[in-house]
């Protein structure tokens, strides 16, 4: 199983810092994995094509649960802007004639846009609200989606969804390359922009602002922060993440319907984020392989148990579900910092040159991320354990 | 007219059961400052063991005991088991949990009853009564009208006239105080999540009948419905829960009955991004405003 990205747990070339190390590991790692594609069967290139899919929707989910501490709910309806904003855009091309890659490139970013667009809006409404306001708001969101669909079903088709017009592999790589493979080519190379644009902002200024905001906004605010327009810029870049996902699943599936992007699939993207460890797009990446990963060995493990057809019927999917749960619980009461954050706490005992600041909690440190850049001075400690953004306590 | 007044009758009683879920909300709120998530897929739980008892016995009666002492159980287990760990860490924390749970018990049904909907019939007539030939309630929504009402009394007195309550709002508004002073907080806490808990599975097993049937997913809309609710009357407020619960319940019946069924929870949502826009802390809320 080949992960779009699986970088090396000990930091390689520690010379290197900043937005360079970023790109030049984006630039090592993309290549890479697509060689890798080339050796797969169709079946396990979809399952590629998939996590890469899921990987931009949790790399821009983890920005708002882990950096800016906000729970959105929402998205699964900020992928299915994408892929809506795909779909009419792909079928408006099709009208005018167009096909191929000039069909795919406007299409896809007309995706990101529409999901921009509604995240943009979201975060007006998130950056007033904090925790259980802004999660229940998405809530709302995601569960009056289908009646969205239904109630605009002269653009929208209701239930049923929007069909677009199929868009295979490139003529000079037929025969080189499957379908398969070329569509999972796509989503990565989407992911692959979708991550390293998300590490460079987090590495970047907004990163820094987003997090003293998260830790204390009034601070924030006196110190020169326009914290709301801040908490605007994640959402937006966040949505932008999880629509160019679902643009991209739209291009895979061609369809795009509002039965896909219930409230099932919003919850098992937040239950990547947290499992792969708050605020690391490493843990991102693994939240999005076990996405894939589970579900799928789920359903191996309720074929092969000798229980009744019904019975069989019934774990298929449900089970997949339950075991997230139970994952979902135990991270989140045991390891807040998710297997990212267990992996590093270890190897930090192991060498204990980083004194941990925060020992209660193991927390993936920024600082080592592969994906991670910046100069430490620079930073305002981060070893600060996303899994616990402190509030100013505004709820009382 | 006479279809006017008809929607007004039928959103009261649907309020009223809003009503009673945003409250347990409010309850849970005002004890541990956390938003439970997890409601409405532990009401639906509590629900299926009121389904298999009035299966096993016939009498609906029987099967609401059951559901309210299998909803204070879940309460009770939740907060011991799960809610208590995680106390005092950001709500962050305390969303992902109920997150979790919701996870957990709706697939767990799922796997335990499978996916189908299961038809719940009203122990009452359904068929409105006519007042002067204008259509007006049926028996069960009176039924449910009345039940709810009687709660929320109850409730009302328990908290305002009785020493337990006065612990339990003295536990909920200053815990180290009330400590110092002998109130046994903890198990206090325990209790109001208990019955937080059992008051929205009287909800949803009151709810049941009006809707399509019972599925492991029959109360995800009750949930955004009452937490909508308890937004807009405040999370502090039992007469905000009250008065928004008949609002939000007359709202959507006049939209459902006028506008379509599809067009409601889109009013929800409109409702709730005004209200949070505009007043986040609620319209009959009278603690201070949150900042930032």
């Amino acid at each position: 199983m080949s992960t779009p990205a699986a970088p090396p747990a000990r930091r390689v070339l520690p010379g290197l810092t900043g937005a360079r190390r970023t790109l030049l590991l984006a630039a090592l790692v993309t290549p890479a994995v697509l060689v890798a594609v080339l050796f797969l069967d169709p079946f396990r290139s979809y399952q590629v094509a998939l996590v890469a899919v899921y990987l931009c929707a949790t790399a821009g989910l983890t920005l708002v649960v882990g950096l800016a501490g906000q729970v959105s709910l929402g998205h699964a309806a900020l992928m299915a802007a994408g892929g809506y904003g795909y779909a009419l855009t792909a079928n408006a091309l099709t009208e005018a004639g167009l096909e191929g890659a000039a069909r795919v490139v406007p299409s896809v970013l007309a995706g990101a846009l529409v999901a921009g667009a509604l995240g943009l809006l979201l975060g007006l409404a998130g950056a007033r609200l904090h925790g259980p306001y802004l999660a229940g708001l998405t809530l709302a969101l995601v569960l009056a989606l289908p009646a969205l669909a239904t109630t605009w079903s002269t653009v929208l088709r209701g239930d049923q969804g929007i069909q677009v017009a199929f868009d295979g592999v490139p003529e000079p790589l037929q025969g080189f390359v499957a379908l398969e493979q070329w569509q999972a080519w796509v989503a990565v190379v989407v992911a692959a922009v979708v991550v390293t644009g998300l590490a460079l902002l987090r590495d970047g200024r907004l990163g820094l602002r987003i997090r003293a905001v998260r830790d204390d906004a009034v601070a924030a605010r006196l110190a020169g922060i326009p914290a709301r327009r801040v908490m605007v810029a994640t959402f937006t870049a966040s949505a932008v993440g999880a629509g160019l996902g679902g643009a991209v699943l739209c291009y895979v599936t061609q369809s795009v319907a509002p039965g896909g992007y219930g409230l099932a699939l919003s919850l098992l993207l937040l239950v990547a984020v947290v499992l792969g460890g708050l605020g690391s797009l490493r843990g991102a990446m693994v939240g999005a392989v076990l996405l894939v990963l589970v579900p799928w060995l789920a359903g191996l493990a309720a074929d092969a148990l000798p229980v009744p057809a019904d019975l069989a019927q019934r774990l298929d999917g449900n089970l997949a579900v339950l075991l997230f749960g139970v994952l979902l619980v135990v991270v989140m009461v045991a390891a807040p910092g998710g297997v990212v954050g267990a992996l590093q706490s270890r190897s930090r005992s192991r060498h204990s040159s980083r004194p941990s600041r925060a020992p209660s909690t193991p927390a993936p440190d920024p600082a080592d991320d592969p994906a991670a850049v910046g100069p430490a001075a620079a930073e305002p400690d981060p070893a600060e354990p996303p899994a616990e953004p402190t509030y100013a306590d505004t709820e009382r | 007219m006479d279809r006017l007044v008809f929607l007004l009758g039928t959103g009261l009683a649907r309020g009223a059961v809003l009503a009673l879920f945003a409250l347990s909300l409010v309850l849970v709120w005002r004890a541990a400052r956390v938003v439970n998530f997890a409601q409405g897929a532990m009401a639906v739980t509590a629900t299926y063991v009121a389904f298999v008892v009035t299966g096993l016995t016939g009498s609906f009666v029987m099967g609401l005991v059951a559901a309210l002492v299998a909803g204070a159980a879940l309460g009770w287990a939740v907060e011991r088991g799960l809610m208590r760990r995680i106390a005092g860490r950001s709500p962050l924390a305390g969303v992902i949990v109920a997150v979790g749970l919701v996870m957990i018990l709706q697939s767990a049904l799922g796997i335990l009853v499978g996916g189908r909907t299961l038809p719940v019939e009203a122990p009452f007539d359904e068929t409105p009564i006519s007042v002067g030939g204008v259509p007006l309630l049926s028996p069960y929504d009176l039924f449910v009208l009345v039940a709810a009402l009687v709660v929320m009394a109850g409730l009302g007195l328990l908290f305002t006239r009785t020493p337990l309550g006065l612990q339990m709002r003295a536990a909920a508004f200053a815990p180290e105080v009330s400590r110092i002073l002998g109130v046994r907080v903890s198990r206090l806490l325990t209790l109001g999540w208990a019955l937080s808990s059992a008051v929205a599975a009287l909800a949803a097993v009151l709810l049941v009948p009006t809707e399509l049937g019972l599925t492991p997913h029959a109360t995800d809309m009750l949930f955004v419905l009452g937490f909508t609710v308890a937004v807009v009357g405040g999370l502090d407020s039992p007469v905000g829960a009250l008065v928004g619960g008949v609002g939000v319940g007359v709202l959507i019946s006049l939209v459902t009955g006028y506008l379509g069924a599809s067009v409601a929870p889109l009013a929800v949502l409109v409702l709730l991004v005004v209200v949070l826009l505009v007043r986040p802390q609620g319209l009959l809320a009278v603690g201070e405003a949150r900042r930032a």
